[in-house]
Parts: C-alpha cells; sequence; structure tokens
C-alpha cells in the first residue's frame, strides 16, 4: 500500500479476513449489508460485462469499478435518498443502490434512445434526477463547487438533506477541488466530499499527484471536519458516512479520505501493466472489498457457496436480457442532436436541422 | 436614472417578487460590489441571499451551477469581464451544457454579469470585451447592456430566463448614461435589437458601449455629409436579431459594424456573414468592420485603440464613398 508513512489516522473495522475490530458492534442491520453485498456483486457482474460488449465492438467504450465498489455503495447505503449525490464515472454501485435498474444502465451504455442522457455523453456518464444522482460529466473535479451550491441551497430551502461530491485523488490536483471545499467551509454547507483515494489517476502514482499526507490534511486546511477509512470496508464507510452526514447537517461540510485502489484499468481504453507491477495488485487482490464482506457474511451464517452462485447466475441473465433489448432499441431520433440546448430549439438552430435533415431523410 | 441605479433597482425588484433570487461574487456582501450594483441587497434580504464569496471566479460559477441545480435562481457577478477566464472551464463545459449532458434532467439557469469594455484607464486586465468567446458556445444566452432601460430590461429577462445568460455591463459609461426608467417591472427579450435611429443610407451596427459612439458618429455625419445612418444597438448577441439586421441592409444596401473587441475573430465577422447570406443582392458595398485591433488593450494608449465616434465615422464615409 503506498500510504505507507501516512500519519492521519484510517478507521477500519472489518479486516480483509472478515473478521470486525475488537469491541466494534454495527450499527448497520444485516439486511442492509446483504442488500449492499447484492448491489457490489451487480456493479462487478456488469462491469465485467460491459468490457466484454466493448471488446466485442457493440459499445464504444467501458470503465469499470473494480475493487472500488464498497465505496459508492456503501456510502449510498448510509445517505438518505432525498440526498444529492454528484457521482464520478466510478460510483455505478451507487445509483444501483438508489434503484436505476440494470436495463436503466444498459440502455445508457449504448447511448440509444431510452438512455437518459439521450445518447449524449460517453458511457459510463449516468444520471437520473428521479433518484437525485446527477448525471456524470468526463471534466475531473468540475462538479465539487457544484455539490457546494446544491448544499448551500438546502440550507436556504431548510431541507435536512446534504449534497455529495465523489470524485478520485486525482481531482485534487485541480483547481474546482479547492474552490469547492473553501467555499463549502466559509459558506458553511451542508457537503460531504468523498474522496476515492484509489492510489492512480490514469497511470499517474499518488508520489506524482501531490506531496502531502494523502487528501485528509487538505480537509484540515481548509477548516472542514475530516476522516480518513479503509474504503474496502464496508462499516468503516458505512458508519462514517452516518456521522459525516450528521456532521454535515450540525456544522457545515466534511471531507472524506476512503483509501481503495483501482483493481481494472482506468478504462478500456487503458493497460495498467504499463505502469503498475504486478505484485501491486496481487497485494490489492487480498484487500478486496467484496471479497472482504462475503467472508463476514459467510462467518456470520448469512451466505454461502450456493447463494453466491445463485446471485450470479440471476445478475447474469438479468444483464444478458437486458443487453438483448438495448440492442434492439433504435437510437436517439435526429431531433435529439438540437433539442435540450435551450429550454427552446433558437430559429437559427431550427433551420440548421431542416437543412440537417435532407440529408436524413429517414431520420437517424 | 443611471445604468448601476437601473440594474440595482431591478435587482430590488426582482428580489422581493422571487425568493429563489440570491446574489454574490466578490465583494457583493455587505460592501454592495466595487461598482455598487448590490448594495442595500444583504441588509434588505439578509446574508443569506446576497453575500460575499471567496475570489475565486470558478468557484463563483461552479457554486451557482448548483444552486441553480437545486431550484435557486443565482444571479453571481465576475468583478470584471477580464477575471472571467478562471470560470471559462464551468462555463463552457458545465453551465451551457448541463441541459444538454443531462437529457433535460438537470438546468442550471445561472445569470452571470459581469462589467467589461474599455475608456477607464484599466490596461490589459480591467478592459477586455471577451463577448465572442462565449458567442461559440452553444448553451449560453449573451447580451450587453447599453442604457439604463437596457439594464433592467435584459436583467429582468435574463432572471425569468430557463437558460444561462451573460450579461456584459459597459462599466465606461455605468454612470454616464442617464435617461427616465419605468418604475414597473418590463422585459427587453432576448433576440430583439433596438433601431435606435432610422435611416436609408448606410447601417451601423454595434453593442454596448459602443453603441453611444456609433451614434455621436451618426448624428456627425448627418450633419457635416448629409448622411442618413441607420443605427442598430444589437442588445443581444445570442440569440441574433437576424431580421431586423437583415431588413436594415436590405433597405440601405450598406453596413458598417463596430465593436472595441479586436477584429479578428469578433463578433463582427459574424454579422459580415450573416449579411452576406441573407443580404447578398442587396449590397453596394462591402460589409465594413471597424474594430479594436489584434493587441492587448492597451494602457497610455488607450484612446488611440478605441473605436471612438471619429474612427466610426471615417468608415461610414468609406462605406458609402465605395
Amino acid at each position: 500500500m503506498k500510504n505507507d508513512g501516512m500519519t492521519f489516522k484510517t478507521i477500519q473495522y472489518l479486516n480483509e479476513h472478515g473478521d470486525l475490530a475488537k469491541g466494534y458492534t454495527p450499527s448497520v442491520s444485516s439486511e442492509i449489508v446483504l442488500r449492499a453485498y447484492k448491489k457490489m456483486i451487480v456493479t462487478r457482474h456488469v462491469d465485467e460485462r460491459m468490457i466484454t460488449l466493448q471488446r466485442q465492438g457493440a459499445i464504444s467504450f467501458s470503465m469499470s469499478s473494480l475493487g472500488e465498489e464498497c465505496c459508492s455503495v456503501a456510502a449510498a447505503a448510509a445517505l438518505s435518498p432525498d440526498d444529492w449525490i454528484y457521482p464520478q464515472y466510478r460510483e455505478v454501485g451507487a445509483i444501483f443502490w438508489r434503484g436505476f435498474s440494470i436495463q436503466d444502465f444498459v440502455h445508457h451504455m449504448f447511448g440509444n434512445a431510452k438512455d437518459l442522457s439521450k445518447g449524449r455523453q460517453m458511457p459510463n456518464h449516468f444520471g437520473s434526477r428521479d433518484l437525485n444522482v446527477v448525471t456524470v460529466s468526463s471534466p475531473i473535479a468540475t462538479k465539487i463547487p457544484h455539490a457546494a451550491g446544491c448544499g448551500y441551497a438546502m440550507k436556504l430551502q431548510k431541507e435536512s438533506n446534504i449534497s455529495v461530491a465523489f470524485f478520485g485523488e486525482g481531482a485534487t490536483s485541480e483547481g474546482d477541488f479547492h474552490a469547492g471545499l473553501n467555499f463549502a467551509a466559509v459558506l458553511k454547507v451542508p457537503t460531504l466530499f468523498f474522496c476515492r483515494n484509489n492510489q492512480y489517476a490514469i497511470s499517474t502514482s499518488l508520489d506524482h499527484q501531490f506531496h502531502s499526507d494523502g487528501i485528509a490534511p487538505k480537509g484540515e486546511g481548509y477548516g472542514m471536519k475530516t476522516y480518513r477509512v479503509d474504503g474496502n470496508d464496508f462499516f468503516a464507510v458505512y458508519d462514517t458516512v452516518i456521522k459525516a452526514r450528521k456532521h454535515c447537517l450540525e456544522k457545515g461540510p466534511v471531507l472524506f479520505e476512503a483509501m481503495t485502489y483501482r483493481m481494472g484499468a482506468h478504462s478500456t481504453s487503458d493497460d495498467p501493466s504499463r505502469y503498475r507491477p504486478e505484485d501491486e495488485q496481487e497485494q490489492w487482490k487480498k484487500k478486496d472489498p467484496v471479497l472482504r464482506l462475503r467472508r463476514y457474511l459467510e462467518k456470520q451464517g448469512l451466505w454461502d457457496d450456493k447463494k453466491e452462485r445463485q446471485l450470479w447466475e440471476e445478475v447474469k441473465d438479468e444483464v444478458t436480457a437486458a443487453i438483448e433489448v438495448a440492442k434492439k432499441t433504435s437510437n436517439p431520433s435526429l431531433k435529439t442532436l438540437v433539442e435540450d440546448v435551450y429550454s427552446d430549439i433558437p430559429d437559427t438552430l431550427q433551420e440548421q436541422y431542416e437543412e440537417l435533415k435532407q440529408f436524413f431523410p429517414e431520420g437517424s | 436614472m443611471n445604468i448601476i441605479q437601473a440594474l440595482n433597482q431591478t435587482l430590488h425588484q426582482q428580489f422581493t417578487k422571487d425568493e429563489r433570487l440570491i446574489t454574490f461574487g466578490e465583494d457583493c456582501g455587505s460592501f454592495g460590489g466595487v461598482f455598487r450594483v448590490t448594495e442595500g441587497l444583504q441588509e434588505k434580504f439578509g446574508e443569506g441571499r446576497c453575500f460575499d464569496t471567496p475570489l475565486c471566479e470558478q468557484g463563483i460559477v461552479g457554486f451557482a451551477i448548483g444552486c441553480a441545480q437545486k431550484g435557486l435562481k443565482p444571479i453571481c457577478e465576475i468583478q470584471f469581464a477580464d477575471y472571467i477566464f478562471p470560470a471559462y472551464d464551468q462555463i463552457v463545459n458545465e453551465l451551457a451544457k448541463m441541459r444538454a449532458r443531462t437529457g433535460n434532467q438537470y438546468t442550471s439557469p445561472v445569470v452571470i454579469r459581469t462589467p467589461y469594455g474599455g475608456g477607464i484607464h484599466g490596461g490589459f486586465y480591467h478592459s477586455q470585451s471577451p463577448e465572442a468567446l462565449f458567442l461559440h458556445t452553444p448553451g449560453l444566452k449573451v447580451a450587453v447592456i447599453s442604457s439604463p432601460k437596457d439594464a433592467k430590461g435584459l436583467l429582468t429577462s435574463a432572471i425569468k430566463s430557463e437558460d444561462p445568460v451573460i450579461l456584459f455591463e459597459p462599466k465606461r459609461i455605468y454612470r454616464a448614461v442617464k435617461e427616465e426608467v419605468p418604475e414597473e417591472e418590463f422585459e427587453i427579450p432576448f433576440g430583439k435589437a433596438e433601431l435606435s435611429r432610422e435611416g436609408n443610407d448606410v447601417t451601423l451596427v454595434g453593442w454596448g458601449a459602443q453603441h453611444h459612439q456609433n451614434m455621436q458618429a451618426a448624428e456627425e455625419v448627418a450633419e457635416e455629409y448629409d448622411l442618413d445612418v441607420e443605427v442598430i444597438n444589437l442588445r443581444s448577441l445570442n440569440p441574433v436579431d437576424v431580421e431586423t439586421l437583415t431588413a436594415s441592409v436590405q433597405k440601405t444596401g450598406r453596413c458598417v459594424v463596430a465593436h472595441e473587441a479586436p477584429k479578428t475573430g469578433g463578433f463582427g465577422a459574424e454579422i459580415s456573414s450573416l449579411i452576406m447570406e441573407h443580404c447578398f443582392l442587396h449590397l453596394q458595398a462591402p460589409v465594413t468592420r471597424c474594430c479594436g485591433l489584434d493587441v492587448h488593450f492597451p494602457h497610455t494608449l488607450e484612446e488611440e485603440y478605441l473605436t471612438d465616434a471619429y474612427k466610426v465615422k471615417h468608415a461610414l464615409l468609406k462605406t458609402v464613398e465605395f
């Protein structure tokens, strides 16, 4: 683990063998833990299948949450459904937790007429107004000040909800990270800044990203309550997000650093074997958050091989069916090219559309 | 009433009517902004709705986007248009694209107010006219104020807009131009130019502070050369009023467009193209651009740089004599 020598304390309740720390009793019900485990499996399986689809040329691109599923699922589980989530592309688990169906997601990955973003963005740029998950955009860190603004609005509207921005450690080098945290701290907004420190920004390791003791001290620099947790530990993430949420509502923003590891490639366009050692990846496989939670559940008598096989089969079938439906769904209509640029289509754009239609008499 | 007072009155009026409205920016709180546009708002409506922000333009716009997504109506101030560039990514990649990239699920109808333009001895960094940079970005509405009435009508429209708006305010004439402004609410719709002076010989197009130089030039050539100039104050640059432009140039057969910003790639080039597309067979002379030099805005030689009435007058004569 590259955070050797880090001094800021890391909260951990569940070790890699699936044992809870002495004296720790989970505050969360077994039902929620089981549900979260299933969502992690869904996330992992969907990711695998999407990568295969990309390799087959059926979709243009894909990104995976492999090794980081716990961060998004445990955090989402600890939040209220009315809290607004500003995800990065590795928070698929959070939107699955909120109720986004596998079919919703697969439609999005195909960018077809049923994609909520109307095929306008690359795959893995999901979002849903109904689920209070703000659609992902590619620029790194731009959503951090948005989350601060959203939190401010919640405070002014006298709601008891918070906003949550998710981002990787690479994002903390962007100006928008500074802008968002500083605004949030000064204006005391109920916003949780959730950093997944997954050790790599594409190929750039921590040593080349910053010279600080990780991200946590930066939160203290902004005068903000800060936690560092083991991001592969469901109980540490869940309990600490509950605590952080309370702090957000009562006192103001929180910076949350979840220590984890991007076990997969950055995206289907990346090859991590070119920049990181095999043994490092092997070490982190032992800390796999999904495996760890499975071990815990098995020790509790809540899970076994049979249930595991059954779940994978169910998810596999659901994804297969969703892919078939998505493949048969048409592309967005030609008109969607000029819609939603403004609330109404301006005259000049309407003229351009009429010109375009001549080239596509049968639509898109 | 001057432009500052018109803006301030409009904010007070709209804040009373619509509690979703908030305003913020550097020094915008109790101080009321360096130009005093937000004066008295904090006192009257509280710190929650009118406040200072940290000195960080990308933060101001990014924060405004989040506020707007969650249902507030933020009117944020960028203290000088010269300092809007740290926020350029937020404006171009997030603000402008929000409705489209989310499939109309999330919108961010923010109003950005920003003083722009030369004439105050501001040199490189308190004088620029960067409007063209925002006209090549779909998703934004862009307007430029040139009078107290414009100020009230355009700001009111901006506040009611469901799309993001950048409102450029001519700081050079913030206090210099005065006129009666109706007390009651009124809107000047985007995409509607003002025909400020009717004429038959040549069409003169401009916006913002430049419009006043254009009016002066028109009066001078009328008196000195008996030339009848039609003057258009464009007001809204996106959407642009193609109809008014076209009707005028089809009548006069000649056109001069003047702006403070550098000539190359300026909005004058787009106006010129529109006229080519719509008025080619009516033209009796090439469209003339009377614009700033392709240089950085100067300090000492500011008067030499600016496209004042004297230069506009020459451009008109050149076009008519072609």
